[in-house]
C-alpha cells in the first residue's frame, strides 16, 4: 500500500516525439485512479513510467515519498495486469500466480506460497483451475489468473493496463464490478489505464483525463460530468457525447440555431463581456427532454423550443432523438478538430437527445424539447475553457468522493476482519 | 482432408506411396547392400540372397575397426560440440537481436546470412594453409570452428525468428512480478523457445554430422577424421575389390543416430507452445 506522485512526468521517445508532457498527479493511499482519454492520448506510457517499463524523461516519480526513477520495475514492488494478460503459457495456473513468490526477491517456503495461492484462487474462484494450462482457458478465466498473479503478493500498488478490454460485453461489466469490490476489498492503491467511459466512471475514485500527452483534469467522476474544466473533458465524458452547439451572444442571452437562452445566472457577466462573440455551448443528451411528458411546474422551470427529429432510438428504458442541424460556419473547425481528436466519425452535426422511454417522439415529428438553462455549459471556442465552471460545486464533488472513499473502504475492511 | 472423395483420397495415396518409394529406395538399396555378403554384392539382385551381418562385423569388430570407430567417435564429439556451442552462442545473439535495438543489427544479421550462403569448398584452401601453421590442422576444434560458422548464421536466424514470436509483455510481466532480466530470460523465455532450440540444435547437428568437404581436407588421420571422410579410405580385401558392403554398413551406422534424432525430438518441435500466454 503506497501513495504514488507524479511531478512533472515527461516522456520524449528518441525521435523527438513528446508522448507525455508535464504530468503531475498524487495518487492517495488506496485510491482507485483512472486514466482515461482515447487513443494517442499518453494513458498507457504513463502507467508504463509508473510500472518502470518506461524510462521517464523529465520529471520525479515517488512511491511513498522515495523517488523510483532509476529503479528497475522488480524493485518498485508493483503489480500489473497486462491488457493481453501475459500469462506464462508453459505454467500452470497455480504455477503462474505462483510466480512472483518464487522468485528470489521475495522467495518464500512451499507451504506459504501454496496457502497465499489458494487464498487468491479463492478470491477470484478459480480454484478448480488451478491444475490447467493458460491455454485451456477461456477469456475470463485467463484475466482473473492475471489479476490472481498480481494480488497474490502484497504489492504496493496494483497496475491496470486496459485489462477488460479482450472480454465480451457481459463478462466486462462483470469483471468490472469484480474489480471494483476486489480494490476495496484489498484497499490498495490502484492505477487503471482504459479508454472505456462506464469503466472510467464507474471504477474511479478520481478520475484522470488526457489529451495528447497533457492531463486535462483530475476530478471524481461526478465533478467531470457536471463540472468540466474545458471543452475536450466535456466532449470525452458521457456516453452519447455532450452536444456541442455553437451559439453568439446577443444582449447578454446566447442564440443558439434553434432557440434563445440566458446563461446560467452565476455566469451571466462572464457571457455578457463576450458580446458578439460565438461561444460553443454545451448540453447533455439526457438533459434534455420531451415537454410532452413533463409536469407543469417543472416545464416552467426550464426553456422549451420546436426541432425536427429525423430519427429515433428507442432503447427501452430511454429514446434517442437525433435532431440534425447546420452549425455556425466559425466555429466548424473547433468542432470537427474535437471530434476526430475523439476518435469520433460523425458525418453530419446533430443534436441527440436522450428522452424519457414515454415519449411518443416519432421519427420525422416535430418536437418540443424542454432543458434547464442553468445545467448548460459555455465554452470559449478557442481557449476551449469552460465559461460556466463553478469551482465551488466542483470542491463539494470532490470532498463528496473522497468522504465516500474513506467510508467504503472502511467498511469493506471491517467486513474482511470480522 | 475429410472432403476428399474416395477417389482423390486414392490418388493421393498413390502419389504420397510414390513419392516415399522415390526417397526410400536408395536408403533401401544401401541397407540392402550392407547386409549381403562379399559374393553376393555383384548378384545382379536387390534383396541378398541370404542376410548377412559380415560387413558390421569387419567395420565394428573386425579389420576395418580401426578406421571406422575413431571416425565415428570424432564425428559424434565434433558434431556435439559445434551443435552445442552454436545453439549457446545463438540463443544468446538472437535474443539480443529480437529484443534490443543496438547499432549495426542489420548488419550482424545480413552478414549471417553473407556468410551462410558462402560456398564452402572456397574457404577450405585458406583455413587448410592456416591450421596448419597455427597448428589447428588434424584437430578436433580445427573441425569445430569451421562447424560454428556454417551453424552459426543459420541457428541465429532460426532463433531470432522464433524470440520474435514470443510476446514481450511476458517478460515485462516477469520483471513486474519481480524477476531480473536473467531470471526472466531463464525461466520464461527459454522454456518458450525449447522448440525452437531443439529445431535449431537438429538443424545445426546434421550440418555438422553430413560435412564432408571440411572433414576431409583439414584432418589427415584418425585423431580427427569423421565418418563422412572416413568412409573415403575404406579399402577392400585387396586393392582390386572395392569395400561396397563395408561403406554400406558403415552409412547404415551412421544413419541411424540421425533418424533416431528426429524420432525423440520431432515432439519437441510442436509449434503453439505459446498459446493461452496472450488472448489470440
Amino acid at each position: 500500500m503506497a501513495e504514488i506522485s507524479l511531478q512533472g512526468i515527461t516522456k520524449e521517445y528518441g525521435d523527438g516525439f513528446q508522448a507525455v508532457t508535464d504530468v503531475s498527479l498524487d495518487i492517495r493511499d488506496g485510491e482507485f485512479v483512472i486514466l482515461v482519454g482515447p487513443s494517442g492520448s499518453g494513458k498507457s506510457t504513463v502507467l508504463r513510467m509508473i510500472a518502470g517499463l518506461e524510462d521517464i524523461t523529465a520529471g520525479d516519480l515517488y512511491i511513498d515519498g522515495e523517488r523510483v526513477n532509476d529503479r528497475a520495475p522488480r524493485d518498485r514492488n508493483l503489480a500489473m495486469v497486462f491488457q493481453n494478460y501475459a500469462l506464462y503459457p508453459h505454467l500452470s495456473v497455480f504455477e503462474n500466480m505462483a510466480f512472483p513468490l518464487r522468485l528470489s526477491r521475495n522467495r518464500r517456503p512451499d507451504a506459504e506460497i501454496k496457502d497465499a495461492v489458494h487464498r487468491a484462487a479463492e478470491l477470484l474462484e478459480l480454484q478448480e483451475h488451478l491444475d490447467r494450462k493458460p491455454g485451456n482457458l477461456s477469456g475470463g478465466q485467463r484475466q482473473r489468473v492475471a489479476m490472481g498473479r498480481a494480488i497474490v503478493r502484497d504489492a504496493q500498488a496494483f497496475l491496470f493496463d486496459e485489462p477488460l478490454s479482450n472480454l465480451d460485453a457481459k463478462l466486462r461489466g462483470q469483471m468490472r464490478t469484480e474489480i471494483s469490490r476486489l480494490q476495496r476489498r484489498l484497499g490498495t492503491t490502484t492505477v487503471y489505464v482504459t479508454h472505456d467511459q462506464t469503466e472510467a466512471m464507474t471504477l474511479g475514485d478520481r478520475v484522470a483525463v488526457l489529451r495528447r500527452g497533457v492531463l486535462q483534469q483530475v476530478a471524481s467522476p461526478r465533478e467531470l460530468y457536471e463540472q468540466p474544466v474545458n471543452l475536450f473533458v466535456a466532449g470525452f465524458i458521457g456516453s452519447p457525447p455532450m452536444n456541442l452547439v455553437a451559439a453568439r451572444v446577443e444582449g447578454g442571452r446566447l442564440a443558439l440555431p434553434f432557440v434563445e437562452l440566458a446563461p446560467p445566472e452565476k455566469f451571466a457577466d462572464a457571457v455578457a463581456a463576450r458580446e458578439g462573440d460565438v461561444l460553443v455551448v454545451g448540453i447533455r443528451p439526457d438533459h434534455l427532454e420531451d415537454a410532452a411528458v413533463l409536469a407543469d411546474d417543472q416545464l416552467r422551470r426550464g426553456t422549451t423550443f420546436e426541432v425536427g427529429v429525423d430519427v429515433t432510438e428507442w432503447l427501452g428504458n430511454e429514446l434517442y432523438a437525433y435532431v440534425p442541424f447546420e452549425p455556425e460556419a466559425s466555429v466548424r473547425r473547433t468542432l470537427e478538430d474535437l471530434d476526430r481528436e475523439l476518435d469520433g466519425g460523425a458525418l453530419r452535426t446533430q443534436l441527440v437527445a436522450a428522452l424519457d422511454a414515454q415519449s411518443r417522439v416519432r421519427e420525422g415529428d416535430t418536437a418540443r424539447l424542454w432543458f434547464d438553462p442553468a445545467r448548460v455549459h459555455v465554452f470559449d471556442p478557442q481557449t476551449g475553457e469552460n465559461l460556466t465552471r463553478d469551482d465551488e460545486a466542483a470542491a463539494a464533488f470532490g470532498d463528496e468522493q473522497e468522504r465516500l472513499r474513506t467510508e467504503s473502504l472502511e467498511r469493506e475492511q471491517a467486513r474482511a476482519a470480522g | 482432408m475429410s472432403h476428399l472423395s474416395t477417389r482423390e483420397r486414392v490418388v493421393w495415396i498413390l502419389l504420397a506411396v510414390l513419392v516415399a518409394l522415390y526417397a526410400l529406395f536408395p536408403v533401401a538399396w544401401i541397407v540392402s547392400l550392407s547386409l549381403k555378403a562379399p559374393s553376393d554384392l555383384t548378384n545382379g539382385q536387390f534383396l541378398p540372397t541370404a542376410l548377412s551381418w559380415e560387413n558390421y562385423e569387419l567395420i565394428l569388430v573386425g579389420d576395418a575397426r580401426g578406421l571406422f570407430l575413431p571416425a565415428l567417435r570424432n564425428s559424434v564429439v565434433v558434431s556435439l560440440a559445434s551443435t552445442f556451442l552454436a545453439v549457446v552462442l545463438a540463443t544468446f545473439a538472437a535474443y539480443a537481436i529480437a529484443r534490443l535495438d543496438f547499432p549495426g543489427k542489420r548488419v550482424i544479421l545480413t552478414t549471417a546470412l553473407g556468410v551462410s550462403i558462402f560456398p564452402v569448398i572456397s574457404i577450405v584452401t585458406p583455413l587448410f594453409d592456416l591450421w596448419r601453421i597455427i597448428g589447428l590442422y588434424d584437430t578436433i576444434p580445427g573441425l569445430v570452428i569451421p562447424y560454428l560458422a556454417l551453424t552459426l548464421p543459420l541457428s541465429i536466424w532460426v532463433l531470432s525468428a522464433f524470440f520474435r514470436q514470443i510476446p514481450w509483455e511476458l517478460e515485462q510481466a516477469a520483471q513486474m512480478d519481480g524477476a531480473t532480466s536473467w531470471q526472466a530470460f531463464r525461466k520464461v523465455i527459454v522454456p518458450l523457445a525449447a522448440p525452437g532450440v531443439f529445431t535449431t540444435a537438429i538443424i545445426a547437428f546434421f550440418i555438422a554430422w553430413n560435412d564432408f568437404v571440411f572433414g576431409i581436407s583439414l584432418t589427415s588421420t584418425d585423431r580427427a577424421r569423421p565418418v563422412p571422410a572416413a568412409l573415403a579410405f575404406f579399402t577392400g580385401e585387396s586393392q582390386f575389390e572395392e569395400p561396397t558392403g563395408a561403406i554400406a554398413a558403415a552409412s547404415v551406422v551412421v544413419t541411424v543416430p540421425v533418424v533416431v534424432l528426429v524420432l525423440i525430438f520431432q515432439r519437441r518441435i510442436v509449434s503453439g507452445l505459446t498459446s493461452g500466454a496472450v488472448k489470440g
